[in-house]
This record gives C-alpha cells, structure tokens and sequence, in this order.
C-alpha cells in the first residue's frame, strides 16, 4: 500500500517536472542538458537526428520549403524518427527530450569545421522555421514571452507615438512587435528595404514578419554557440568514449555499407568499360577513364576505386587481374607489381594483415577526406573538380544545357550529392532518382536495376577471368593461386606499405 | 588675402598642426571617455608629401599623437578603425588575429555623384547653387538618423571640396556590423542606377514614411533650387529630361507657362490629380520621383559598409583646396558657405595679424598653452565651438549614463 502510494506521488511529481521542463514544442537550445545518459541512447538519438536533418537536405532542394508536399513529408519523417511535430502534442515529453539533447550532441560533431557548420546551421533552421510556422498565432506569442527576446508585443492603439502612417504602414493589425535598436540586427532585410516603420531607434514589426526574425536571432545564437564548442572541443575529445562516436558522426554515413557483396562474382572484366559508362557514379568514372589511358592510379585513387569494384562483386582474383593487366601496360613489370600493388590489393580484400574487410568509401568519406591533388583522380568530382571543368566533361557525355545548368548550381550550394543525384537522373533520363545517394555503390546498383529492369545481373563467362560463384563469406580457397612471397614479413600495417609505393 | 598654393604646404602644416589644430577636444572625441584602449586601438593614416602614405598608424594617447602631428606634419589625416591589437605591431600578431571591431557609422556624400542633375558644374567643381543639394542630403540624412534610427552624437564635416561627411559616434551604432552599415545605407537610399539608367527613383505604394519625410524636406528646397537655379525646366532640352522621368499619358499641355516655376505648378497639379485616379500599378508618385531625382542624397555603400574603411579627418586639410575640414553647425545650415571655409593659407596670415597686434612671440617652445589655443584668434574658432559642443553633447551623456548605473546599484 505504502509502496504503491509512493510510486504514485513520485509518478505526479515526475509529471510535472517534465511538462515545466519543456513547455513548448519548439525550443532554442539554450541550456544544454543535464542529465545522465547511457552511451547507446548517445548515440542512437545522435544517428536519429543526423537522418532527420539530411531528410531535410533533401526536401530542401528538392521542394519549396513551406509547400504541402515539403511539409506533409517532413512531418511523417518526424513521427518516424519519433521527433515532436506536433505542437500541442500532450505526450510529447519523450520526443522534446530526445530533440533537445541529439541538437547538443550534434553540436558537438558539426562544430568542428567551417562546413560542417554551415551544414548543420541550415538544416537546423530549417528544422526551426518549419516548426515556429506550425504554431498557432497564440502558441507563438506564448512562445516568444517565454524566449525573453529584444522584442515585445504591443498594441498599436496604445502607443502615442505612432501615428495613423505607421498603422496604415503595418498592415492594419493591432499587434506589432517592437524591436529596439539591440534588436535590428535580427530585422536587417526588413530594414534595408524599409518594409517595417521605423522611429527613435525601434522597429515596428508587423506580426506577420516575426518569424523571418526569429529565425535571424536564432542563426546568430546558434553560429556563436558552435563557435563556441568548438573551443571546447579537445576536453570532449579527449574523453575515448564519445571520441571516435563523434568522429562517425560528422563523416557518417548511415545505410548499407556494402562490405556483403551479393552480386559477388557476377561481372566479368570485359564489361567494366561499358559498366562504367553506363552505371558509374562520376567520380568512379573518371578514375577508370585515368586508369585505362595512364596505365596507373596513385594510392588514393587505387584505394577509391579498387574498394569501389570489390562493392560491385569483383573477386580478389578479378581484382589481381585487372590491375596488373592495366599496370604492365603503363611499364610497372610483373615482379614488381607482385610485391607490391598485390599485396595491398589482397590487404583491402581482407587477406593480408590485420584482415580487415575494407569497405567501399561513402560519398561523405569520399568528399570529406584526402582530397585530390595535381596529378590524383580521386575525390568527388562535383566537389574537388574547378566547375568550368565539370561544365566540360558534362557537355563531353552530351548532357543538355538545361541539365548542366542545375548541376552547376547544386555543386555552388555545397549539395555535391545531390548534384551527382542530379546525373543521375540526367543520365538516366528519369525525373526523380527515387533514392536518397550517400554511397557510389549505391548508385551502381540502382543504375543497374533501373537499365536491367530489376533482373539480375548477367552472367557471363570468360576464360581468362577466374569466376567462381560465391557466397557473402569471404573464405577463400583461391588465395593459392597467387604468388605471395612477401608474406613471409610480419604482419605490416596497410598504411605503412601503401606509403612505400605512393610516391610514384 | 593671399589665395591658397599648395606648395606651401610644407611650411605652414607646422604652424597648422603647433597653433592651430584643436588637438584638446579632439583627443577627447576619440578616447569616448577612456574606455578599454579605445584610443590606443585605433588606427590612423597619414598621407605625406609626395603622396607617401603611412597606414596603421597607433599611439598611446592624445599626447603623443599631438607631438607626432607635430613632428610629421602629414599633408592628410585618416581615421581608421578600432582595431583587436595595436595597429602600428599589426604585424606581431598572426594572421586573422587582427580585426577591426568597432567603428563610427560613417557617410560620404559628394557632389561628383549628382553630375546628371546638375546644370550649373561638373565633377570636382561647386558653386552656391549646386551646394544646395548638399544641404538638403544633409537635412534628410540627419532627419532619418535621428528620428528613425534614435542617434544622438553625429558630426557633419565639409570634407575640403565638394561634399560632405557624416560621423554617427553612438555607442551602440559604432558596435554595428557591416551588414547593418549596408542595411542602413540601404535604408537611406532611394536613387538607383547608373549611367545608363533613365529613371533612377521608383516609388510603390505603400510609401514608407522616410520617403515622405524626406519629399517634405525637399519640397522646402524645390522651388529655389531646382526651379531657378537650376531652371530645370527652362528649355526643351533640360524639360526633355523631366519629362523621360514622368509617365506618358500624364503629360501636361505645355501652354501659358513661361518659366520652370509655372511650367512645375502645371505638371504638379496635373499629376497630384491623377494620383486619386485608381491605376492597374497603384497610385502615380511621379512629381515625388522627379523631385527625389534631382535632390536627394546619394551615398556611396562602400564608404559606409566596411568597417576598416578609412575615412579624412575632422580637421584635416585639403591638400588640393587648402581648405579645413570643419564640422557644420546644424543650426545655421542653410546659410553655410564652403567658399567662407578658412584655408591655411588665409589661417596662418589670421595668425601673423594677430601677434603682430598682440604679445610679442617667445621663440622656442615656450608657453604651449597659449600656442595650442591660438585658433580662438582666427576664423577657425565658431568650427572648433561647434566641434566642442558635440564632444561636450558625448561627455555629458557619458555621465548621464553612469550616473544612472550607479543609481540603479545603489552606489554613492
């Protein structure tokens, strides 16, 4: 009885905490929570709001933000990923809370660099503006008392020194916002333009403009809070345990990894050329194109296209093969490219050293990491390539103008994959892509599917490829069948050895 | 009085820069009252003979830049930023650590920019009748910054030539970023376009009130200005150019009226009639938009926007002209005459004239304090007043403002 009683008062009391602690749907993020967490709540409420802000990349682009659509999908991404969005949900403690705390644990992955910053800026106001335009005109200005910004409400009829002008000026409504002068840096458009009444320093602005500057006095709240962590930073990063999570986090990618290959052994060598005009991503295109007429790749180039084909099903020995048919040709000798381009080739199947099964590079590895100097291929071309270049080889592959024109200007608004997504369709000749590209090999199996109709890939048999139907483990009874005399040496860290034939 | 010649420059700056130049208030102006280093971060330029030109310049106090005003005599003074670090050991600090952070709201206005508006000169050259178009940008501008935008300390200058400067010294406004600057120039702006832009002012309903405010203002000047001075619609040739700014079926029948007053009482009630007629585009503005054409300010964005923008001094002289750039006394505007502005030229034989009448003079460096004062006997005096006055005007808010603090603690 006394227990149960107990439990009781304790659930009411919890109750009311919770309701005071977050009255509103929509918050500032201006106290960083307190509280304990376990390290996989971390990092899956991190994962879940890392999803929802590319959904909202996504939408961005590829809607009018503020339009039904935009907002219809944005909010069923919402529930799915268990996000408030609705603003009077009574329930929604669980979601408030799990927003409030994945916005500071990203703060702490996207405060690292420019980009990054700029990157979770936009989608975070995005996020904000499509919420601050669901509340009702009530709920907003409940909100907006309690956010204690540099403008109050007040009624045009009680002020003296407003004359009929000014009414007239704001619209006819009765309620204005009165932002001083502090504050006219958050109304600088409606300033510029004189679209707002302005006198002895404060701005009248009618209701129907606040949130264009809410929205402004979040940016720079924002903006100098991730200035802010990032000074921070080496304390938290110092801690191993949210060190490499927070890592992941700002170059995570989070679908399929394509380390299981299932179409493992279904292409053959011959039918690379045309694959890779066909279903290659731009980037992987351009690396095979440098490798058939250079004979050669360097290291990152190797290593981005060589993971790229294991993902697309070729062999270890396929792989042998290939380089080696292609670097003897570009005056690298047999023995050489036994001892050493093998063994790394064998290393990122798995079969040497620590055994690690490399997986193909994501987009945001590729475009974010080791990018391309004079003389390297690799990286993302709508990233690392100058646009007057792009520009070229995109009317090289015959794409229309029209095309050309919207993959030009994605690549100016940093959205590289979407840019590639854009190719896509344009190669494809298809108004939407119908996925979301994060991966290279993604792009190939969706090209595939799309030209094949969704039937397997064709087999075809050669002689000199070495094909064997394979299953997803890697057990290898081929490994014979390659010389390799270098595995009389310890066990050599990848890098270490890929260093020694970088510099050719 | 002798006119002025600039190769005697290098003989009386040092006169100017030991008797002359108000170097009390003036370092009074820039310290605001000694708050955080603001003196010792700021920068200036000096522009030397043959052009030699010496940015980054920092001192350590009013003082020691007086004693190298008066060692250097610089042909040009420029006031720069407030800067993170010391200017002059700008180059001690690594790159991208030194900024400028605050500065003064500041505007340029010059007379080469109303070249299509003006009949009477061109480019560097003004006259009494085209001044008047700078003391009407004058008037609006000030209008605007005061009662729009709440400012309280801002000092207008004759920049030497052919126009003006505007310094707002707000401590809030010297805190501003370039975005707002620019906002704010924007604000102010109604004539756009270029060369080839024909009608250069497009006003939409509804008219913001500093549209209406400013109309207003130039409506005091119209008639004097621009219809007999000007005389902007005295030939066909000049009424061609007021009628491309007017839209076609609102011409007026050119009749009875024999000079540009009448011909503008026609084509204004004709066009204020047409107002109340209801348009597909809203109502006609165009007797505001010719007005607004040929008088209102035009300002340069860049002067105003960056905030390491350096800007002439208060009180520097104008090495091509020999005049001061002298602070304008708002309350006697309109009878301000830039051909009445004292040059060094004429300041120095002031200052001969009245030693020879008074004390004789100690060689040497002897009683500074009168030497510092020597401009009372000159026709710099009433400038350096009203340079005083808007000091004064800072210090006394300053007070205020402690005053109030302290109040609010309960301090004694």
């Amino acid at each position: 009885m006394e227990f149960s009683s107990r439990a009781r008062l304790k659930h009411a009391r919890l109750a009311g905490d919770r309701r005071e602690q977050y009255p509103h749907s929509l918050q500032f993020y201006l106290e960083p929570p307190m509280e304990s967490i376990s390290l996989v709540e971390f990092e899956s409420f991190a994962v879940d709001r890392l999803k929802l802000l590319k959904v909202i990349e996504n939408l961005g682009v590829s809607h009018v933000r503020g339009t039904d659509v935009y907002k219809s999908k944005l909010e069923s991404e919402l529930r799915k990923l268990k996000f408030p969005y609705r603003a009077l949900a009574e329930d929604d403690y669980e979601a408030r809370r799990k927003d409030h705390i994945s916005h500071f644990i990203l703060r702490l992955a996207y405060c690292q660099s420019e980009d990054l910053r700029r990157w979770f800026l936009q989608q975070e106001m995005d996020l904000f503006r499509y919420r601050f335009n669901e509340l009702t005109e009530s709920l907003m200005q409940k909100f907006l008392e309690h956010a204690n910004l540099s403008f109050e409400a007040v009624s045009i009829s009680n002020s003296l020194a407003v004359n009929i002008v000014a009414v007239l000026f704001c619209y006819s409504t009765m309620w204005v916002f009165l932002l001083s002068q502090v504050g006219l840096a958050d109304a600088v458009d409606l300033f510029r333009a004189r679209k707002v009444f302005i006198k002895d320093g404060f701005a009248y602005v009618p209701f129907k403009e606040i949130d264009v500057i809410v929205l402004n006095n979040y940016r720079t709240k924002l903006s100098k809070a991730l200035a802010l962590t990032a000074r921070s930073l080496p304390s938290i990063q110092s801690d191993e345990r949210l060190q490499p999570l927070l890592n992941h986090l700002s170059h995570s990618y989070v679908g399929p990894d394509y380390s299981i290959q299932k179409n493992t052994g279904k292409i053959s060598l011959e039918q690379i050329d045309a694959l890779s005009v066909k279903s290659f991503p731009l980037c992987m295109r351009q690396l095979h194109r440098a490798l058939r007429d250079s004979h050669h790749l360097r290291h990152g180039g190797r290593m981005q296209y060589g993971l790229f084909l294991k993902g697309i099903g070729l062999t270890l020995e396929q792989a042998l093969e290939f380089w080696k048919k292609e670097f003897i040709r570009g005056k690298v000798d047999a023995d050489k490219f036994d001892k050493g381009y093998a063994y790394s080739i064998r290393h990122s199947y798995g079969k040497e050293g620590r055994r690690t099964d490399y997986t193909p590079y994501s987009c945001m590895k590729i475009i974010m990491s080791n990018p391309p100097s004079q003389g390297d291929y690799h990286g993302c071309p709508f990233r690392h390539s100058d646009p007057e270049l792009l520009k070229q080889k995109l009317q090289s592959y015959k794409i229309p103008p029209s095309g050309i024109t919207q993959v030009l200007e994605l690549v100016k608004g940093v959205h590289y994959q979407l840019a590639c997504q854009k190719f896509f369709e344009l190669t494809h000749d298809v108004d939407d892509i119908g996925f979301s590209l994060n991966h290279p090999n993604q792009y190939f199996t969706e090209s595939q599917k799309l030209l094949n109709g969704g039937r397997e890939l064709k087999k075809e048999f050669n002689n000199s490829g070495n094909f064997q139907q394979k299953n997803n483990s890697q057990e290898s009874t081929n490994s014979s069948s390659t010389p390799t005399s270098s595995n009389a040496k310890a066990d050599t860290e990848l890098e270490g050895l890929e260093a020694y034939f970088t510099e050719d | 009085m002798a006119p002025f010649e600039p190769a005697a420059l290098p003989e009386l700056l040092p006169v100017f820069y030991r008797r002359l130049f108000p170097h009390g208030p003036y370092g009074r102006w820039l310290s605001y009252g000694g708050v955080k280093n603001y003196f010792q971060l700021r920068e200036f330029s000096f522009t030397l003979r043959d052009d030699v030109y010496l940015r980054f310049q920092s001192f350590s106090s009013p003082q020691e830049l007086e004693r190298e005003l008066q060692k250097i005599n610089p042909y040009k003074i420029d006031i720069g930023a407030v800067y993170s670090h010391r200017p002059n050991q700008h180059n001690t600090v690594h790159l991208g650590a030194f900024q400028p952070q605050e500065k003064e709201l500041v505007f340029d206005i010059d007379m080469t920019d109303y070249d299509d508006v003006r009949s009477c000169c061109s480019s560097a050259d003004i006259c009494s009748k085209c001044w008047t178009l700078m003391t009407i940008a004058v008037r609006i501008i000030d209008r605007a910054l005061v009662e729009d935008l709440g400012v309280r300390h801002r000092l207008w200058v004759y920049s030497g030539r052919r126009g003006v400067h505007c310094w707002v010294c707000d401590d809030a406004v010297r805190k501003w970023s370039p975005a707002l600057r620019a906002a704010a120039v924007e604000y102010l702006s109604l004539v756009k376009g270029g060369a080839d832009t024909v009608k250069k002012v497009n006003l939409s309903h509804p008219v913001h009130p500093f549209i209406r405010h400013s109309v207003n203002v130039v409506e005091k000047y119209f008639e004097e200005y621009a219809l007999r001075g000007q005389d902007i619609l005295g030939s066909p040739e000049k009424w061609d150019k007021v009628l491309a700014l007017i839209p076609e079926d609102i011409l007026p029948c050119q009749g009875r009226a024999k000079d540009s007053v009448q011909r503008w009482e026609l084509l204004r009630a004709r066009l204020e009639r047409t107002r109340g007629r209801p348009a597909a585009q809203g109502p006609c503005y165009a007797d505001w938009e010719v007005m607004l054409q040929f008088c209102f300010p035009r300002l340069d964005i860049n002067v105003s926007k960056g905030l390491n923008h350096l800007l002439k001094s208060p009180f520097s002289v104008h090495p091509k002209t020999g005049r001061v750039s002298v602070p304008l006394d708002l309350q006697r505007l309109d009878q301000f005459d830039p051909f009445a502005v004292p040059t060094i030229t004429s300041l120095c034989q002031e200052l001969d004239t009245a030693n020879s009448d008074g004390e004789q003079e100690d060689g040497g460096a002897t009683e500074p304090k009168r030497r510092t004062r020597d401009y009372k006997k000159t026709s710099l005096a009433p400038y350096v007043r009203v340079f005083e006055q808007f000091v004064e005007g800072m210090e006394s808010a300053r007070r205020g403002e402690r005053i109030r603090r302290s109040d609010l603690q309960g301090d004694f």
